[in-house]
């Protein structure tokens, strides 16, 4: 995973700067790296991975572009460093998928036009694969809410909650609440 | 985002001697707040002591009714708790009032205790700021202050604490515990965070080398009359203007007890015992609950960016008594 070109780019640091041993599983399969300790596990994933579908949008966990799912929860990548999260197993966007067929919630933000310029969008897939993994969600207005960590500034809202219902309703555990809106 | 070095620990003691072994050194556990802060030069730790292996993530029934909360348990593994669901309800609505799902999901109890203030200057390094670095001014006294404190502020700051959790656990009345090198010790929830005086760099009474570890929750939860209600700027994920935690015990239309604290508003969760002690005996209507939020307000000072919250926190502490007591105290009602 890792190329000379990047390793060489990243090597600007002195030698007698520390590097912490880090092992996880990305998408299914396990990496090994050894890192500066403020590697934020965005700039690991962007930069060491060359994961680009997980996006940097304001660095400071307020857009939600860099959401990830780590150890079976949606987090912002931007705001967690890499040495805390060692031995984690964390899903992004690029592991969604099976195959060539799509998570029913990518497949669903198609369905429904859930994007426009789509830089917030493997945040927003991400998030909302999460969020139906919680169970908390019952109704759009719970969906709403839930999803209030990923901005969308092209304003997609209306798309993407649709798109999330329908994902819902698709799966084995609909929402089936009052107040649901499909 | 500034350097540091890097050292993790699997005990309380390992972390405390860790953190006393090296100079300059800070806890990290979630770092929702401390990597921005890294990031945005304005702390400057030579060591992170990483807590995230210590064993401060029960919830568990303390022997005289009430429950502690380790120090490690995320936001949101607090606020879907059953028991703090069903016995602490307050707590639970204060938390999910607060941040998003993603920072919930890291965010700790210890260190939503230990976050520091959202003042625009304060993480502006360009700009004076005695919280930041002391001696040099506050640029919110004359600049944009809409969301600082109209309580207990100083004229070396008015920055406000900037949490929901907090509200709530001033309003429970909860324990801090702490562990240092030399032993451990417990502080009540309202000795915890500081008003800013002439010392606004230091938010809290913990010690150094000191590590919250744990939050106890009294027995009464207010489960049965209880309100968190927040004003912000949009409908979710923002920090509040205005957020009230309120707690009441009624005998009819008697109040037994009432428990408020404010948020949003001072340097830390606001309570004022004595306006709460005025009410107990009192009957229930709209001039018992708007003569305690006008003293709960008295010496409330606006300034010109944040003076209508004055007049905000009056309705919305009117608001959650409503809500709390399923009552109505409008204008007209009885």
């Amino acid at each position: 995973m890792e190329t000379p070109t990047a390793q060489a780019a990243l090597d600007l640091a002195p030698s007698d700067v520390q590097r912490v041993p880090v092992t996880f599983e990305i998408n299914g399969k396990t990496h090994r790296f050894e890192i500066e300790p403020w590697t934020t596990l965005l700039d690991l994933l962007r930069e060491r991975c060359h994961l680009s579908g997980i996006k940097k949008g304001c660095d400071h966990g307020q857009c939600g572009a860099c959401t990830a799912i780590v150890d079976g929860q949606r987090i912002n990548t931007c705001l967690a460093l890499a040495a805390v999260r060692d031995g984690a197993s964390i899903t992004t966007i690029e592991g969604l998928a099976d195959g060539d067929t799509l998570h029913p919630v990518q497949q669903a933000f198609i369905d429904h036009d859930a994007f426009q310029c789509g830089y917030c969008t493997p945040g927003q897939i991400c998030s909302a694969v999460a969020m139906l993994a919680e169970g908390h969600a019952k109704n759009a207005d719970d969906i709403r809410e839930l999803m209030s960590g990923n901005l969308c500034r092209c304003g997609a809202y209306t798309n993407i909650v649709a798109a999330i219902l329908d994902a819902a309703q698709r799966s084995d555990q609909p929402l089936t609440a009052p107040g649901a809106r499909p | 985002m500034n350097r540091f070095s890097y050292t993790r620990a699997s005990a309380v003691s390992e972390a405390i001697d860790q953190h006393r072994a090296h100079a300059a050194a800070a806890f990290i556990a979630g770092g929702t707040n401390l990597v921005d802060l890294l990031r945005e030069d304005v702390a400057h730790p030579a060591t992170l002591v990483d807590i995230n292996r210590l064993p401060l993530r029960q919830i568990e029934a303390t022997g005289d009714g009430g429950l502690r909360i380790g120090a490690l348990v995320t936001n949101t593994a607090v606020a879907y708790d059953e028991t703090v669901a069903a016995r602490y309800p307050l707590l639970a609505k204060a938390i999910l009032a607060g941040a998003s799902a993603q920072i919930r999901n890291v965010a700790t109890v210890g260190g939503n205790l230990l976050q520091r203030t959202r003042c625009l200057y304060f993480y502006d390094a360009g700009t004076p700021c005695n919280k930041r670095e002391p001696g040099t001014g506050c640029s919110a006294m004359e600049g944009v202050n809409r969301m600082h404190a109209i309580l207990g502020a100083s004229d070396q700051c008015i920055a406000v604490h900037p949490s929901d959790m907090c509200v709530a656990l001033a309003a429970l009345d909860a324990t801090v515990h702490l562990a240092g090198h030399d032993g451990t010790r417990a502080l009540p929830f309202a000795e915890f965070h500081r008003l800013p005086g002439e010392t606004p760099h230091i938010d809290t009474n913990l010690r150094d080398d000191e590590l919250v570890i744990a939050v106890e929750l009294p027995r009464r939860g207010f489960a049965e009359h209880h309100a968190y209600v927040k004003v912000r700027d949009r409908a979710s994920y923002a920090f509040a203007l205005v957020s009230v935690a309120l707690g009441v015990e009624l005998d009819g239309d008697i109040i037994v007890r009432a428990h408020c604290a404010l948020g949003g508003v001072a340097h830390k969760p606001w309570r004022d015992l004595d306006a709460e002690a005025v009410l107990r005996g009192r009957p229930l209507n709209a001039a018992t609950v708007r003569g305690f939020a006008d003293s709960l307000l008295r010496e409330a000072q606006g300034r010109r960016g944040n003076a209508f919250k004055i007049e905000l926190a009056t309705r919305v502490i009117v608001r959650a008594f409503e809500l709390a007591t399923q009552r109505s105290f409008e204008e007209g009602a009885s």
